[in-house]
């Protein structure tokens, strides 16, 4: 019998919400971590589902990296369990699994390079926080993480210790990125299921990029894209890209919710075309696409940037059939008046079921599944901290 | 002669060690904040970079280092701890900063 395991992120801690393939009841475990903001706790590897990493953070106390080898009954912060020698045998020193140090190394020869900062002055790169994590397809053991301030990082020892992949904030245009409101981060990170060495990532405010050689060099993709925020709406980069997704089976085929549009590339992120069509609003966080049929998708629309909420009050989530342009609202089960809540970028996933499950988490602490593509919602819990995250994992 | 002294962590640091209550360590040498904050990390090594910079050693900004009623925060990290806590007699208190409405 199959078992879907929900992976939910918030605001004071994190929670395990299990079902069985039906996807009507529900079992709760948690809080964990409480009182530190969970960023973005991770589906485990595709080798071994039991693996998985959780990232969490507190103004007071900075990054912490936990991770669970037995599906999220136990944590620890990797290599480093309490009373034991701070350097292992193999001489690794324990207690680094929260080091994110910009790859400055006598090795690279690379002094700390600059971006821009909101007042347009040069600033140096600094480490804030992990805002998601990506299991590598094929070893455990190798994850990667988004970070803020914007860089691209790898572990391939179980999240003991990380290094930067610094040829992507070494790109030329790095000096020109600059923050969004919520920070300079990197918060989308795909691998290419067919070619694990191309890869896709997005920035919030510099856009997307890609690289075909394992991280190595990095190429802008954002042609296409138009953003009236910027002095020229069409620049190389400076465009604040929501998240991207992609079904597996079409890797060549992404899909962006962009700061305003909703767009779509046929050709790997070399060129994109708009396909909001007759949304109510193009603005919004989240997008996702169907586990088994490549040209559905899913967003959340919400009124504005500056109004973040859905618009008239009522929570739906959009579908497109077609790809993009034309969307249907989904409503059934959804509160239809006097909603106000947000639906954050990594706060909707599907699930590899038949019928595909649907589920998002709002900043309101509800997180809502559909076990049926989206036709029907229920809420599965309902007064949660606010959701930063929500992951899903389909088990046997 | 090695001193034991008294640290009490915070709640989160606490949790994140696996510890209870007070932790006691043994120093060798003088008691200082960079002595003290050493031997926290070494035997707690998930508590690296959780109190100050993995790199550039400061203290993050919203941590205070208080003991025999003093704010000992701003004080440079070589400086000797006052006796009592270097006696054992007071512990050194790790504090969340306030923070909030």
């Amino acid at each position: 019998m199959s078992k879907v395991r929900l992976l939910v992120g918030t605001r004071k801690g994190a929670f395990i919400l299990t079902s069985d393939g039906k996807r009507k009841t529900w079992k709760v475990n948690g809080p964990l971590f409480t009182g530190w903001e969970t960023y973005h706790i991770m589906k485990g590897s595709p080798v071994d589902p039991d693996r998985l990493y959780a990232s969490q953070t507190t103004a007071w106390f900075g990054q912490i990296i936990q991770r669970s080898d037995d599906g999220g009954a136990t944590w620890h912060t990797p290599g480093t369990p309490p009373g034991e020698p701070m350097v292992s045998p193999e001489g690794m020193p324990k207690g680094e699994s929260n080091k994110f140090v910009y790859d400055v190394s006598p090795k690279t020869g690379k002094p700390l390079t600059t971006h821009q900062w909101y007042d347009g002055t040069p600033r140096p790169w600094e480490f804030k926080r992990v805002w998601h994590l990506e299991p590598s397809l094929s070893d455990p053991d190798t994850v990667f993480a988004g970070v803020e301030d914007a860089a691209l990082f790898r572990s391939a020892d179980g999240g003991k210790s990380w290094q930067e992949l610094a040829g992507l904030r070494g790109h030329p245009t790095g000096s020109q990125w600059a923050p969004g409101a919520g920070g300079m981060c990197l918060h989308t990170i795909i691998i290419d299921p067919a070619n694990h060495k191309r890869m896709f990532v997005a920035i919030s405010a510099a856009g997307s990029f890609r690289t075909d050689d394992g991280g190595k060099t990095w190429k802008p993709i954002n042609k296409g894209l138009s953003s009236l925020y910027i002095p020229d709406p069409a620049a190389e980069v400076g465009h604040c890209v929501h998240r991207i997704a992609m079904n597996p089976s079409r890797p060549s085929v992404l899909f962006m919710q962009k700061h305003w549009d909703v767009l779509r590339s046929d050709d790997a992120g070399d060129s994109w075309r708009e396909v909001s069509g007759n949304l109510p609003s193009d603005f919004g966080f989240p997008i996702d696409v169907h586990a088994h049929e490549p040209e559905t998708v899913y967003v959340v629309p919400i009124k504005s940037d500056s109004e973040h909420f859905p618009p008239d009050g009522a929570l739906r989530v959009y579908r497109s059939r077609t790809g993009g342009n034309e969307w249907e609202p989904l409503t059934k089960g959804l509160p239809q008046r006097d909603c106000y809540v947000n639906v954050l970028r990594d706060a909707m996933t599907v699930d590899t079921l038949e019928p595909c499950g649907v589920y998002f988490g709002t900043t309101g602490g509800q997180v809502y599944a559909s076990p049926d593509s989206g036709d029907s919602w229920a809420p599965i819990v309902s007064h949660l901290p606010p959701v930063v995250s929500v992951e899903v994992q389909t088990l046997g | 002669m090695a001193a034991t002294i008294r640290v009490v962590l915070p709640l989160h640091l606490r949790r994140l060690a696996h510890v209870e209550s007070e932790v006691r360590f043994d120093i060798e040498g003088p008691v200082t904040i960079r002595t003290v904050l050493d031997a926290i990390e070494a035997r707690y090594p998930m508590l690296h970079g959780t109190m100050r910079d993995h790199v550039t050693q400061r203290r993050r900004p919203l941590l205070r280092f208080f003991a025999c009623q003093q704010d000992l925060s701003h004080d440079p990290p070589d400086t000797p701890l006052p006796e009592a806590v270097a006696m054992g007699a007071e512990p050194f208190l790790i504090v969340g900063a306030m923070a909030g409405g």
